[in-house]
């Protein structure tokens, strides 16, 4: 006879929206247990904090400059519109204390715009504190330089790029051996523990630390430069310590350029927000299964099953939140016949005729970008008949439908509003 | 997309649309274009890798070897080689350490421990010219062999394995790094132990006094059975462990018993015998399938144990009730969680004297999801603090750390390990796996201990 783990507010899924939602609820005291299927892919992210990029159904528009002034615009069933300006604030105000010092933008509400590795550049409500000397925005003469056996970061196409955008700043390009002779396809990781170790290199033949040697490399690049960009290498442990050496021996401010998967920005991010669930006092399972099945009673779910190599380990709690992301993050599921979310089979609105679900253009309006399951003004989802598909059941993130978060660049803030909101209810309702 | 296929779309859009409802009735039936996948056919896991590379930045080898390529070539690259034919494994293979980081790391669900021990099968059993460590890998992934041999006489093996100008000779000749201290043998062997103690019938007594004391009168004792998976170290070496297992359990009203049983096979798997942990794993899954039949739970305190059994079994082997086997196998400490009400066992519980620990949770607990279970259970027992000592590999990996040239490769993966633990308030560690407990103990000089002795001390 089985007894559940059991908690006051269970959250499924360890991403943005899943952290947020254990944190929230966590922080007003609640007894939390956050559970995800696999390790968070948070350290695949590219590390910034958007809210919203673009208008939605706009793709020729600029970015957006201030997202708080565009959500009165949304439509009623986006996610924004659903918790509120002020739902939206709270969350972010929750999510700076949490990050400190350690991330800027909340100094207005205004989107920052930061150039990332391949020269684009992306409007981001906040931003790593290593980044923002980067900014687009700011006219001062910058310097990219890139490392000679470092994929994903090609510094003279990001400064073309750049330059082709028109940003006001002069952009000059440089490649420079990394000082210890790495491997040809040496991972990101690999450099970041090397910056953070600083250990003893001969250059030349003189022994220096690998964090001067570096520094010494790029030294006959920097000419007039007063900033000068990296790849988002600058350590794991010790970032701040690392920029204000290399600022110091270049005397010109230090960013770090955001790059692809995995991301030393990612994994910083995802290394404060578990520190930070953690001293809240929730308790954190990863890497255990899936959850595949259910119990309810009367439209109240009261236990969940996680499946460990075909053990049925069960789980309860008094509320339940899904944050198990969308059709990419296996929150939400399609095959011939519909398309549904997998482990509480809530509704998902969307057409009959699957090639309803699609644009023939690559980056049309596809409907699909917008499925997920509708919710309440409480966050819970919603059967086809607008009730509520069960009472202590809420739904935070991409798993949400009604919004287009790789067009209109709102993951982050959609998975923290939310998320906020979901946890808040659920510990109010435990 | 080409127009022969613009053009079938469109056909079949029409005929969708025109006839929807007799194809809702008849459903559609998939083409397999791949054909029927074969028992070793790992396309679908290939398939899978979008290189996005988590795997080598997670890779504990490749951070400190700039000569190992890395999980992304020894698994998804390696197969897709390894289709053109006349392509070998590559020796780099055998300095994979089968942690399986990147199993749990990797966001696509590629099976790595399937391939990596699939390629590493290959290149030992097909290719590996013999050499002298090629016959103490051999060795080394028997290890229930030699410690049955050496439990014979255990005062003798432990006296020679620990003399110096034997561990010299060890050295030069079999090429077993002469730094590392052997384990103990026990004087008596766990079963020896159990089988004194009177085996099951004494156990059955014990639960029955234990549910009676207990209050659990309407409990059906067929619920509280447990098959214990001592594997070979506690039962030749950390005895203590499998005793604590037994007196726990017992106090909770559970019935035990201690079927016939060989290696789990994860030395042999790491070695790529594959062929040897076949064999094992017959007699295991025969024997621990009566059990399950007779209505018992497999439960096993040791974590490369339980995994074994639960993934690697049904990964690689095609045996009747394997996947029977690993659907009610279960870490000692898991089961507990849930079929009993551990929590309130032991909130506000004493621990008495035993000490603070860091404790490192083994890769391959983590791989099962249970990486975070005994720092949170422990966490309310007054008296000791467990402290996590985060997520990097012990470096030791089984057999791995107990050859030669892959001994300093050991021993830096685990300094990290070591600094955390150095850094923790404890001067006593703790972890599942008997491997990582061994480095663990090499590197700081720590006593370690199982959680299944702090459990024993603090509800018995």
């Amino acid at each position: 006879m089985a007894v559940a783990i059991d908690a006051e507010v269970l959250v499924i899924g360890g991403g943005i929206a899943g952290l947020s939602t254990a944190l929230s609820a966590a922080r007003t005291g609640a007894d939390v247990r956050l559970v995800s299927e696999a390790e968070t892919t948070l350290h695949h992210a590219s590390g910034l904090l958007d809210v919203l990029g673009y208008p939605p159904n706009a793709a020729d528009d600029g970015p957006v400059v201030d997202p708080f002034d565009a959500i009165p615009d949304l439509p009623d069933t986006h996610p924004y519109a659903i918790v509120g300006e002020q739902g939206l604030r709270d969350g972010l105000a929750m999510i700076d204390e949490v990050l400190g010092e350690a991330y800027h933008g909340d100094h207005t509400d205004a989107n920052a715009l930061v150039p990332t590795h391949g020269g684009t550049v992306k409007p981001t409500a906040r931003y790593p504190a290593s980044v923002a000397a980067g900014l687009a925005s700011d006219d001062r003469e910058l310097l990219l330089v890139d490392f000679e056996r470092l994929t994903g970061f090609d510094a003279g196409v990001a400064a073309e790029h750049l330059e082709a955008a028109g940003i006001p700043a002069e952009t000059n390009a440089a490649t420079v051996e990394f000082p210890i002779v790495v491997r040809d396809d040496a991972k990101v990781t690999r450099y970041a523990h090397l910056l953070d170790e600083n250990p003893t290199v001969t250059v030349n033949g003189r022994e220096q630390r690998v964090r001067t040697a570096l520094a010494d490399a790029i030294e006959p690049h920097v000419g007039d430069a007063e900033r000068v960009g990296l790849p988002a290498v600058l350590g794991v442990d010790r970032p701040a310590e690392i920029r204000a050496e290399l600022r110091d021996r270049l005397d010109a401010a230090i960013f770090e350029v955001p790059m692809g998967p995995p991301s030393i920005l990612g994994g910083r991010l995802e290394d404060r927000l578990y520190a930070a669930l953690d001293d809240a006092g929730a308790e954190i399972e990863s890497g255990g299964g899936p959850i595949v099945d259910f119990d309810a009673d009367g439209g109240t779910i009261s236990e969940i099953y996680m499946d460990r190599s075909g053990s049925r380990i069960p789980y309860a709690a008094e509320q339940y939140v899904l944050a198990t992301g969308d059709v990419a993050g296996g929150g939400i599921d399609s095959d011939r016949a519909g398309v549904a979310e997998p482990i509480f089979g809530c509704d998902v609105p969307h057409p009959d005729d699957r090639y309803e679900w699609f644009e023939s253009e690559a980056f049309g309006e596809h409907r699909f970008a917008q499925f997920g399951v509708s919710v309440d003004e409480t966050l819970r989802p919603m059967g086809e008949g607008g009730n509520p598909e069960f009472s202590n059941l809420r739904a935070a993130g991409a798993v949400i439908g009604g919004y287009d978060y790789p067009a209109e660049k709102s993951a982050s803030g959609v998975s923290i509003a939310t998320g906020y909101a979901a946890g808040r209810r659920a510990a109010r309702e435990a | 997309m080409s127009d022969t296929q613009r053009g079938d779309t469109a056909t079949d859009r029409t005929k969708t649309d025109a006839d929807a409802e007799s194809v809702d009735e008849e459903g559609y039936e998939p083409r397999d274009v791949f054909g029927t996948t074969t028992e070793m056919d790992l396309r679908a896991g290939a398939d899978n890798c979008t290189k996005v590379g988590t795997c080598d930045a997670e890779c504990p080898v490749a951070e400190v070897n700039d000569d190992f390529p890395g999980p992304q070539f020894q698994g998804p690259e390696q197969w897709r080689l390894s289709k053109k034919g006349e392509v070998e494994i590559d020796d780099s293979i055998t300095e994979c350490s089968n942690c399986l980081q990147c199993d749990s790391g990797c966001p696509s669900g590629v099976p790595f421990s399937e391939m990596h021990n699939t390629a590493r099968a290959k290149y030992v059993l097909e290719q590996q010219p013999l050499s002298i460590k090629k016959i103490r890998n051999r060795i080394l992934a028997n290890y229930r062999t030699s410690a049955w041999l050496a439990s014979k006489l255990p005062r003798t093996a432990n006296f020679f394995m620990n003399n110096g100008a034997v561990r010299w000779l060890m050295e030069k000749t079999m090429k077993i790094p002469s730094e590392r201290e052997f384990p103990e043998f026990a004087t008596q062997t766990f079963r020896e132990w159990w089988r004194e103690r009177g085996g099951e019938a004494t156990s059955k007594q014990r639960a029955q006094e234990a549910r009676a004391r207990r209050g659990e009168t309407d409990v059906d004792p067929e619920d509280k059975r447990v098959a214990y998976f001592h594997g070979c170290y506690s039962n030749f070496n950390t005895t203590e462990v499998a005793k604590a297992m037994v007196r726990v359990y017992e106090s909770l009203g559970y019935e035990i018993t201690v079927p016939k049983q060989k290696c789990s096979g994860t030395p042999m798997f790491a070695n790529g015998r594959v062929d040897d942990a076949r064999r094992h794993a017959k007699v295991n899954v025969e024997h621990l399938g009566d059990a399950i039949e007779a209505g018992y739970d497999v439960i096993a305190t040791c974590s490369s144990c339980s995994l074994a059994l639960r993934q690697e079994y049904p990964d690689l082997f095609d045996l009747e009730g394997i996947d029977e086997l690993a659907a009610h196998t279960y870490d000692a400490m898991e089961y507990l969680r849930i079929h009993e009400d551990l929590e309130s066992e032991l909130a506000g519980a004493e621990a008495g004297d035993f000490p603070d620990v860091a404790y490192h949770a083994p890769c391959h607990s983590r791989n099962q999801g249970l990486g975070r279970q005994a720092v949170e259970l422990f966490e309310d027992v007054e008296g000791v603090t467990v402290t996590d000592v985060g997520d990097s590999c012990s470096g030791i990996s089984g057999t791995y750390g107990w050859k030669e040239e892959k001994y300093e490769t050991s021993m830096e993966i685990g300094a990290e390990m070591f600094e955390h633990m150095a850094e923790a308030d404890a001067e006593h560690g703790m972890t599942e796996c008997p491997t990582c407990s061994m480095q663990m103990e090499h590197g700081t000089g720590y006593d370690i201990h199982h959680p299944m002795q702090l459990l024993e001390r603090v509800l018995t």
